[in-house]
């Protein structure tokens, strides 16, 4: 298929950005969406010109590195998948494919479609941990058992990749989502309960020191969130908030 | 110079700790005034940088990534493995040990691989301590499963993203230590040479992505976490960034590269599509604990597949050869990884391979669904079950163990694996092979340590599954913050390094002198048009099966593609900015130095060894016929290679391997 693609390009983070328009050609629909990226970079390198900057890595949806807003959607256009899974046969020949960076106060554009997710780093660091020595003179991991639905459920908030989409995706640019996932791990989990009043406080501080928005129900976060990441992380964050503050 | 493996004294099962107690050690007070770099932040470098930081050194750390949490480590799926025997199934310390000393094709440092098993069941303590959410099971303890090469069920997971949540375990261990101030924590920055003084490794000149700058970090000791070179292939499954680069310039300042030719091809990935791909994607071999790997049994129905005029599920069992539990009776579908992928190379090289290009097996998750679904019958107390509802229910327990790997599946190839069975074909996924490390895990750069897949010691020719993350973790948070106190005890006077140094000097101007060769070259050539030239050598000539002309072959065109990228290659942008296509063209000068130091390895290891099969080594009759046939009497050896100028010129050191505590056997899974 041919197709145009209107990119978003911008030297760094200093200059003004804008979108260009491009073609590429003979796009099959089995390639990935950022092997498409791949032709276009290859075309614009064999031309002498410079090639799209995008961050990418894993290439298999797990590593959190890729982003980008196609067409107005965080990942693009399909579900459950990041960028790098999305395949061309989403589109058809003869499509206009818009392609812009995340869009956040608090995620500000590096190059291109590239951005900074440092403000995520921060949150981790203000408590996104259990403060346990790895000595490996713990107790052994029987001793404690723990129940399969808790268990279950802290590893669907914990399959969260850090991607940012839910920000981007977000009209109040939150990032509830991703702190409540983090939140919500440890607190589903024994092992994070002695910790849990002072992390959910110390997270939720560092996240609207970094600028993100507040949560206003609407939801389009779970729908656009790879990882299908729930809601109920969210109201579970809150709870622990409430709870820590009353404490 | 000899090779010293610094093994220590004493029965096996008492080295580590007998070692432990006699090594120096630093105190606290002085511990505050040593640095320590470490470069790479995946299994071995996150919980090695969280540990030693814990410890009290200063840590510095780097990755190319945005964030810690994104080394590939992310990626592993299946599982870690562990002698906790909690399934009471016989397993042990030594079990662990024998199996990963077999499996490895007895090519492995035997006092290594023992104190890995030794300390894996700290592992899952310690990562259950951190929150990390394995599977359990409904009476709340920890559930396992079984991986390739083995008879008991020792690997602990968490769904199909074991990696993923061992890796976060780590990284909220750094965080803590960030939080602190004890890491000091270089997202986007690229370890482009080490820096030695006085012949030992005092520091590393990095680049940071974003800017260009070219920075210059001092430390009283190195440590190299950057994993595999899997990527000199061009299509593997690594992470699209991994690269060679770091581990290839501490080789070329000093550290021996050893047994570069074990390279790892894994049975079960998604097969290549087109011309365009950019990687291949695995899928865990876990599967294989459910999955039935076939392909028909006669070349007509090969025909009818291919041409769409047959579906898969309309062959009948009798039409169907199930050729692991054929000719591997003893562990059918999960024999080793290396096993497995030559099996499927045979059959597709005999014309069996079921999708258009001819390189693909199947997986078939029928019989288990069905399996399940009559479990869960019972279960529920639902007699004459309809065949339907059979399928249902045991779709249900299959999603549940597997629901993510299907439908990563399901969007790449846009098949539904709950109906039809996936193919599958061998992509290049890990490699053995590393940097030479004594058991301190040090190079032969005194200061500069290796640990992880960038190094060579724990696994042999051959990768058992879900022995990766143990090992990373083992070297990191174990390992490592031990042995590197007995060096780093001499530097409590050092005080710190100053970075103002002929040393720094000399090896920044190297960096520079490149960057500013690629950007001011010109050529004609992107730069993946090189490194994709590679990998059709590196996968044609030194893949699943290498023999002397084809690798002879292979050294002479890679120095070819090398001069000719060193001449051609195209690097736009500048020097001062973020430009990925000047990361690539780096990483891609060092694969074309590397992919000749493997051919030549492969082309003096004369025999075959777990990844590596020379056709010339093969058993000719007997039940073993067409096997791997190894030649312990003369290649009982690791290879470590120092580097003489040009990769051709590389000279040879052999350590011995001494087999004391496990017989030395052909390796039998039938």
């Amino acid at each position: 298929m041919n197709l145009t693609l209107k990119i978003w390009r911008q030297k760094d983070a200093s200059a003004k950005g804008q979108m260009v328009d491009y073609k590429v050609n003979d796009i099959s629909e089995h390639m990935s969406f950022l092997e498409m990226m791949d032709v276009l970079n290859e075309q614009l390198v064999n031309a002498g010109e410079e090639p799209v900057a995008f961050d990418h890595d894993c290439r298999e949806g797990i590593c959190g590195m890729c982003s980008l807003y196609i067409n107005g959607e965080a990942h693009g256009p399909d579900r459950g998948i990041t960028t790098c899974q999305l395949h061309m046969r989403m589109f058809k020949d003869g499509d206009t494919i818009t392609i812009e960076p995340w869009r956040a106060a608090a995620f500000p554009v590096i190059k291109d479609l590239v951005v900074d997710r440092m403000a995520f780093e921060r949150i981790q660091q203000a408590g996104g941990y259990i403060s346990v020595n790895t000595s490996g003179n713990t107790q052994d991991a029987n001793s404690l058992p723990i129940s399969k639905h808790a268990a279950d459920e802290a590893m669907d908030a914990a399959t969260c990749i850090g991607c940012g989409a839910c920000v981007a995706t977000c009209k109040n640019s939150s990032a509830m989502l991703f702190v409540g996932a983090k939140v919500s791990q440890y607190a589903l989990l024994p092992q994070g309960q002695v910790e849990a009043a002072d992390r959910v406080k110390n997270m939720v501080a560092q996240m609207d020191l970094e600028g993100f928005g507040n949560c206003t129900n609407t939801g389009a976060c779970e729908v656009e969130c790879p990882k299908g990441i729930s809601l109920d992380n969210i109201a579970r964050m809150n709870r622990e908030l409430m709870k820590a503050a009353i404490k | 110079m000899a090779l010293d493996s610094r093994v220590p004294k004493g029965p096996i099962k008492d080295k580590w700790t007998d070692y432990k107690n006699k090594i120096n050690l630093v105190n606290p007070a002085n511990k505050r005034h040593i640095d320590v770099i470490v470069v790479g932040t995946g299994l071995a470098g996150g919980s090695a940088a969280a540990t030693l930081a814990e410890l009290g050194y200063n840590v510095k750390a780097f990755a190319y990534q945005d964030s810690p949490r994104r080394a590939h480590s992310i990626a592993a799926q299946g599982g870690i493995n562990a002698a906790k025997n909690y399934q009471g199934d016989g397993d042990s310390t030594y079990r662990l040990f024998y199996d990963t000393v077999k499996g490895g094709d007895y090519r492995s440092r035997e006092a290594n691989v023992y104190r890995l098993a030794e300390v894996s069941a700290n592992i899952i303590d310690q990562c259950v301590a951190q929150g990390v959410p394995f599977a359990r099971d409904y009476g709340g303890l920890l559930d396992n499963r079984s991986f390739g090469g083995v008879l008991v069920s020792r690997t602990f997971y968490a769904k199909g993203q074991t990696g993923q949540q061992l890796l976060l375990g780590a990284y909220s261990a750094m965080n803590r230590q960030i939080a602190r101030g004890k890491i000091e924590m270089f997202n986007r920055h690229e370890m482009l040479d080490v820096v030695k003084v006085d012949g030992k490794a005092r520091g590393i000149i990095a680049r940071n992505l974003i800017t260009g700058e070219i920075e210059r970090h001092s430390a009283h000791a190195v440590v190299v976490a950057t994993g595999g070179y899997g990527n000199v292939y061009f299509l593997s499954t690594n992470a699209m960034g991994s690269n060679v680069t770091a581990a290839w310039k501490i080789h070329k300042k000093g550290a021996y590269f050893a047994n570069p030719c074990y390279t790892q091809i894994h049975p079960t990935c998604i097969p290549r599509s087109g011309d365009y791909q950019s990687k291949l994607t695995l899928m865990s071999e876990s599967l294989r604990n459910d999955g039935r790997i076939w392909v028909p049994k006669n070349l007509e129905d090969v025909k009818a597949i291919r041409e769409g005029s047959k579906k898969p599920t309309d062959l009948s069992e009798d039409e169907r050869d199930y050729y692991l539990e054929r000719r591997y009776p003893a562990f059918g579908n999960l024999v080793p990884r290396d096993v497995a992928s030559r099996a499927a190379k045979e059959r597709c090289d005999a014309g069996y391979g079921v999708n258009a290009t001819g390189e693909a097996v199947y997986l078939d998750f029928a019989a288990a669904i069905e399996r399940y679904g009559k479990e869960q019958a019972k279960i529920h107390n639902i007699s004459n079950a309809s065949d339907a509802k059979i399928y249902e229910l045991g779709q249900a327990i299959v999603e549940a163990k597997y629901g993510n790997l299907f439908q990563m599946y399901e969007k790449i190839v846009d098949q539904d694996p709950y109906k039809t069975p996936m193919m599958i074909y061998p992509a290049v996924h890990y490699t053995m092979g590393g940097v030479w490390v004594d058991y301190n895990l040090m190079t032969t750069v005194p200061g500069l340590y290796c640990i992880g897949e960038a190094n060579f010691s724990d696994h042999g020719a051959n990768r058992l599954g879900a022995s990766a993350l143990m090992q990373g973790l083992a070297d990191g948070y174990f390992v490592l913050p031990y042995t590197i106190g007995d060096y780093l005890a001499d530097d409590i006077r050092t005080g710190k390094i100053p970075t103002d140094s002929k040393e720094f000097d000399e090896v920044e101007k190297e960096v520079k002198d490149r960057i500013d060769f690629f950007v001011n070259n010109k050529g004609k050539k992107s730069v993946d048009y090189f490194h994709k030239k590679l990998g059709k050598v590196m996968w044609d000539k030194c893949g699943m099966s290498r023999n002397e002309k084809g690798l002879k072959e292979a050294m002479v065109e890679i120095k070819a593609i090398r001069e000719e990228f060193w001449k051609d290659v195209s690097v736009p942008g500048g020097a001062n900015e973020m430009n990925p296509e000047l990361e690539k063209a780096g990483r891609v000068a060092d694969f074309l130095e590397l992919g000749e130091l493997f051919a030549k390895d492969a082309l003096t290891r004369e025999e075959s060894c777990g990844g590596h099969f020379r056709e010339e080594s093969a058993e000719e009759d007997g039940p073993q016929k067409g096997e791997a046939k190894r030649n312990d009497k003369d290649f009982a050896f690791v290879s470590a290679w120092e580097y003489k100028g040009e990769p051709a010129d590389a000279v040879l050191h052999k350590e011995e391997l001494e087999f004391k505590d496990i017989e030395l056997k052909q390796r039998s899974y039938k």
